[in-house]
C-alpha cells in the first residue's frame, strides 16, 4: 500500500489555507466591512439549531459576550482576520451580535477621549 | 455609519470605544516586546490573508494566480476604565505588506517608532510612512543591552525628524517605560490634532 503523499499534492492542497475559504464559502467581499478593532458583542444567543451556522459562527457568539474585537476574535479562533469578517457580517445580518466600528479618523479629536486616556495610561 | 443598528443603545449594551495605537521599527526592534510589556493580556496574533490584487506583481513571479500571502501582527489590549479600550498593533515587518499598514493607519490614533541604534537605517521605512500619511508619530530609541548610547539629538538628527517629533529613550521590556512612551505619544497625537478649522 503506497500511502506516501506527493510533495506537489502538498503545495497544489494547501489545507490550512484552504480550509477558512470553505468556511466562509468563498466569500471575501465583506473583508472590508469591519476594521480589525470592530468590537462586536453577542446580542442573541445561538440555540445551536439554526440553519447555515457553522460551528464557527456558534464560537464567535459564545466568544463575543463580552465585546470583543476582530482582531481578538482572530486570533482566539486561530482564524484569519478577513474570514471572521465575513462570519461575523452573517451573523450582524442575522441580528446575533452587534458590532461597534471604530471612531472614523475624522472623529477622534474628542478632547475628552484624550485626557482619559491619558489619565488611564497614567494609572496604569 | 454603515451599520445603523449597532448605534442604537437600546439593543446593543454599552460598548467601549476602540482605539488604535501602532508599534512600528525594522524586524527585531522590539515591537512584541513592548506590547506585551503593555497589555493586560498576552500578546495575541492576528493574521490577514492577501489576495493577489494586493500584493506587488513582483512578488508573485512563478507563483499560481490565486496565490495568497498571509501576515501576522501581535496586539495587545489596555482597558481605559469601562469606555475606552487601546489595542496595540506591532506591523508586519516588511515594508512591502502597505495593504497591511494602510488598514492598521486608518483611524489610529498615532504610532511608535522604535528604533535601535545599531541599526538605525531599519526604521527609516516607518517614518517616511507615518510622515507621508500625517499619523503623528513619536521615536523611542530601544536600549538595548550593550549598545552604545546615544544622544537623542544625534539620532534625530540621522533620522531627519521635523522638529516637533518627541524622542526618547525606552526599554520594550519595562511596562513603565512602554507606558511613558504611550502617554508621550497621545499627549503628542493631541497636540496634532487637526482643528475644525484645518478641515
Amino acid at each position: 500500500m503506497n500511502s506516501e503523499w506527493s510533495p506537489d499534492e502538498e503545495l497544489l492542497f494547501d489545507a490550512p489555507t484552504i480550509r477558512p475559504y470553505v468556511i466562509a464559502r468563498g466569500r471575501t467581499e465583506a473583508q472590508d466591512r469591519f476594521d480589525l478593532i470592530s468590537l462586536a458583542v453577542t446580542i442573541r444567543p445561538t440555540t445551536g439549531t439554526e440553519v447555515g451556522l457553522d460551528p464557527e459562527h456558534q464560537a464567535i457568539v459564545r466568544l463575543c459576550r463580552r465585546p470583543t474585537s476582530v482582531a481578538e476574535i482572530a486570533a482566539h479562533l486561530d482564524l484569519p482576520a478577513g474570514i471572521v469578517r465575513v462570519l461575523l457580517g452573517d451573523l450582524f445580518d442575522r441580528g446575533f451580535v452587534a458590532v461597534q466600528q471604530p471612531q472614523p479618523e475624522m472623529d477622534v479629536l474628542d478632547e475628552r477621549m484624550y485626557k482619559a486616556v491619558l489619565d488611564g495610561l497614567r494609572a496604569l | 455609519m454603515a451599520f445603523g443598528r449597532s448605534d442604537s443603545s437600546s439593543t446593543s449594551p454599552k460598548m467601549p470605544k476602540a482605539i488604535k495605537l501602532l508599534i512600528a521599527g525594522g524586524f527585531g526592534v522590539g515591537k512584541t516586546t513592548m506590547v506585551g510589556a503593555v497589555s493586560e493580556i498576552p500578546p495575541l496574533r492576528t493574521e490577514e490573508t492577501l489576495t493577489d490584487r494586493s500584493v506587488g506583481v513582483d512578488d508573485l513571479s512563478g507563483v499560481e494566480a490565486k496565490a495568497t500571502t498571509t501576515v501576522a501582527m501581535d496586539f495587545g489590549r489596555i482597558s481605559i476604565g469601562q469606555d475606552f479600550v487601546l489595542y496595540l498593533f506591532g506591523t508586519p515587518g516588511q515594508e512591502r505588506f502597505w495593504f497591511v499598514w494602510d488598514e492598521l493607519a486608518r483611524g489610529a490614533l498615532g504610532a511608535v517608532v522604535l528604533a535601535d541604534t545599531r541599526r538605525l537605517a531599519d526604521c527609516f521605512p516607518s517614518v517616511d510612512y507615518f510622515e507621508r500619511r500625517g499619523t503623528p508619530f513619536v521615536v523611542a530609541v530601544n536600549c538595548f543591552e550593550g549598545a552604545p548610547v546615544f544622544d537623542l539629538a544625534e539620532v534625530k538628527l540621522a533620522l531627519n525628524l521635523s522638529q516637533d517629533v518627541p524622542i526618547m529613550l525606552c526599554d520594550a521590556r519595562k511596562r513603565e517605560s512602554g507606558k511613558e512612551v504611550l502617554i508621550e505619544l497621545v499627549k503628542h497625537a493631541y497636540g496634532r490634532r487637526p482643528t475644525a478649522a484645518a478641515r
